[in-house]
């Protein structure tokens, strides 16, 4: 099977270096597009991919990159950043990008950063990735010395700095316009869209934002083209994807197939199934803003259009598994205390509305629920959809609580009648 | 005062930002290195080398979990308490920390050595439950392991 994001790993044996990257075939797209193709052709053939951003909601990167405008009166300098924030709870795939591949992200960097004429480029870390922040420095030094970064890269004529920043935590700087005004030092806020980063975004500049995984996906695309890319999937969406599997599972981890293979063969094959004694009640597909499937949906796939049509997202990708051992009230309550934490608190829906949920959970979850907060919950919710806030964290905060309301409506009321939870000893 | 160290550091970060407020964090973040976390008076120092007002990197630094505007122990420990840690017996981890700590969460022990602090999804959910230490990670925790890692730390 082809896995063009992680063949080059060995788990345990660090990062290939640049001369073992070049040795398997690496920087051979970067040479191969400086010599001959013309960024806007680039773009066309990232379109013609069908390579969907892997950061969470899907937007087809051709696409995007398209929005930066063109000639010789565009506005430079452009930027390119990388969205390694990575803080979605049950999330951990970029991680393992970033600490065990970072060459290829360099790549693909230096080969997207070519197609939108890009002059600076940054890789926006999250903290707490320290093991990814020292492997990543290294790699860029690397690359600078081979001079695939800097000015006039391999005689090309073209350039690009590329600046590792390292955050200081806050899940909302992930989400791209707070992302903007965290890289200038600003409260890391969202901003108000239009107008998009595109064209106005860094300091006012053309600004493309894309996920660690979507960007590793840049160089085996340039190098051999949009066919073969969509070729290894198995749905319209192109290329592979990681997918990830937590909780009690037999083997929790990670893994790189076809885009669009199924729930059940990431959870049954990959995972090796629940671990003995637990059965599996529902899972979350794709970080915790995306809707419960329960667990009679495990031959959906995980593409963007499958999980959709299922009622819920793909997301980032990366499962979180519910057994029967463990409430899902108690799990949905965490989900929204993470939520109503990580509010950047700039609009009063979410701010105010997100612990309010979270305390009307709590008080179910303690035993002293009332049948009437049922309907206060769902309410509530459709309350904060997309639309009533700033940005899409609160939205994202009630996927999981909107979905579990319906399928673990049962477990619900059994809190509130039973006046305890069933699951506390 | 900040030290030639601190500034020389500062210095080669903010070569990377189109205005000089682009390198706050990073520039709170090397105090934040050198001195435990960012007093007032640092804080200060720093809006004045950036041009920023105190109010505007403040109202920065104040937003951030991981920047440190109170005194904080030699080793901070960053517990997850996201999802699948919750679900994976997050709440073990936690109640056997702050017994063999003696503190709760946010707070520092007496002979300062550790401060205990909650943090959202470590990316290591595969491993969970997890923690992090000055940085360094440790996942598939349970209570023999805590007391493994935290002899570690002195
Ligand atoms: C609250 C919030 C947090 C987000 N966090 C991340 C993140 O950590 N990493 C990421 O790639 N995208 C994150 N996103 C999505 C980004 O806004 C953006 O869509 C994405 O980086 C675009 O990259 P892509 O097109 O390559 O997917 C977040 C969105 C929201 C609303
Ligand atoms: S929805 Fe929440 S996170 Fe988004 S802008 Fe409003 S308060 Fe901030
Ligand atoms: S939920 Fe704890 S590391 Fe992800």
């Amino acid at each position: 099977m082809d896995r063009p994001l992680t063949e080059n790993i060995r788990p345990g044996e660090g990062p290939p270096g640049i001369a073992e990257y070049e040795r398997a075939g690496g920087y051979r797209a970067l040479r191969k597009v400086l010599g001959d193709a013309d960024p806007q052709g680039l773009i066309r053939t990232v379109t013609d991919s069908h390579l969907r951003g892997r950061g969470g909601a899907g937007f087809p990167t051709g696409r995007k990159w398209s929005f930066v405008p063109r000639g010789e009166q565009a506005a430079h300098p452009v930027y390119l950043i990388i969205n390694a924030d990575e803080m979605e709870p049950g999330t951990f795939k970029d991680r393992l990008l970033l600490e065990e591949n970072p060459h290829l992200l360099i790549e693909g960097i230096v080969i997207g950063g070519y197609a939108l004429q890009a002059d600076i480029a940054y890789i926006f870390l999250r903290q707490e990735y320290t093991l990814a922040g020292e492997r990543c420095s290294r790699a860029v030094a690397e690359a600078y010395d081979r001079g695939y970064l800097g000015r006039n890269i391999l005689g090309s004529g073209f350039s690009l700095e590329l600046y590792l920043h390292s955050s200081a935590g806050r899940y909302i700087c992930g989400e791209e316009t707070a992302l903007l005004n965290a890289l200038e030092g600003r409260r890391a806020i969202p901003r108000a869209k239009p107008p998009f980063p595109p064209v106005t975004g860094l300091w006012g500049k053309p600004t493309i934002v894309n996920n660690v995984e979507t960007i590793c996906n840049v160089p085996q695309i340039a190098e051999h083209g949009a066919d073969r890319f969509r070729a290894l999937s198995r749905s319209v969406d192109g290329g592979t994807k990681l997918y990830g599997v937590s909780g009690r599972v037999k083997k929790p981890g990670l893994w790189e197939l076809p885009m669009g293979a199924s729930i059940r063969e990431i959870l049954e094959e990959h995972a090796g199934g629940m671990r003995d004694g637990f059965t599996l009640r529902a899972i979350i597909p794709g970080g915790a803003s995306t809707e419960f499937l329960p667990a009679d949906r495990l031959d959906v796939k995980m593409d963007f259009d499958s999980v959709k049509a299922a009622g819920s997202r793909l997301g980032t990708g990366t499962m979180i598994v519910l057994d029967d051992r463990t409430c899902p009230v108690g799990m949905i309550l965490n989900l929204m205390r993470f939520f109503a934490r990580e509010s950047c608190g700039w609009c009063t829906p979410c701010r105010e509305g997100l612990p309010w949920l979270a305390r009307t959970l709590e008080a179910i979850e303690n035993g002293e629920g009332r049948p009437e907060d049922m309907e206060i919950l769902r309410r509530h919710a459709g309350l904060l959809a997309p639309g009533h806030t700033f940005c899409a964290l609160a939205p994202g905060a009630v996927e999981p609580l909107q979905s579990g309301l319906t399928i673990f409506e049962e477990d619900f009321i059994r809190h509130i009648r039973e006046k305890r939870c069933p699951w506390r000893k | 005062m900040l030290t030639q160290q601190e500034v020389t550091e500062i210095n080669s970060e903010l070569a990377h930002y189109e205005q000089k407020r682009g390198g706050c964090i990073e520039a709170l973040k090397t105090v934040q290195r050198h001195r435990g976390w960012v007093s007032d008076e640092s804080l200060a120092d720093l809006a004045d080398f950036l041009e920023m007002t105190t109010d505007e990197l403040d109202s920065v630094a104040t937003f951030y979990n991981l920047i440190f505007r109170k005194p904080v122990g030699r080793h901070v420990i960053l517990v997850c308490d996201s999802v699948s840690c919750w679900a994976m017996g997050f709440g073990e981890v936690l109640g056997h920390l702050e017994e063999r700590l003696g503190i709760k969460l946010g707070q520092t022990t007496a002979d300062g050595r550790f401060t205990l602090l909650p943090n959202v999804c470590l990316g290591a959910c595969d491993r969970a439950p997890a923690l992090m230490i000055d940085g360094d990670l440790h996942g598939d925790l349970d209570e023999q392991k805590v007391d493994k890692i935290l002899a570690g730390y002195e």
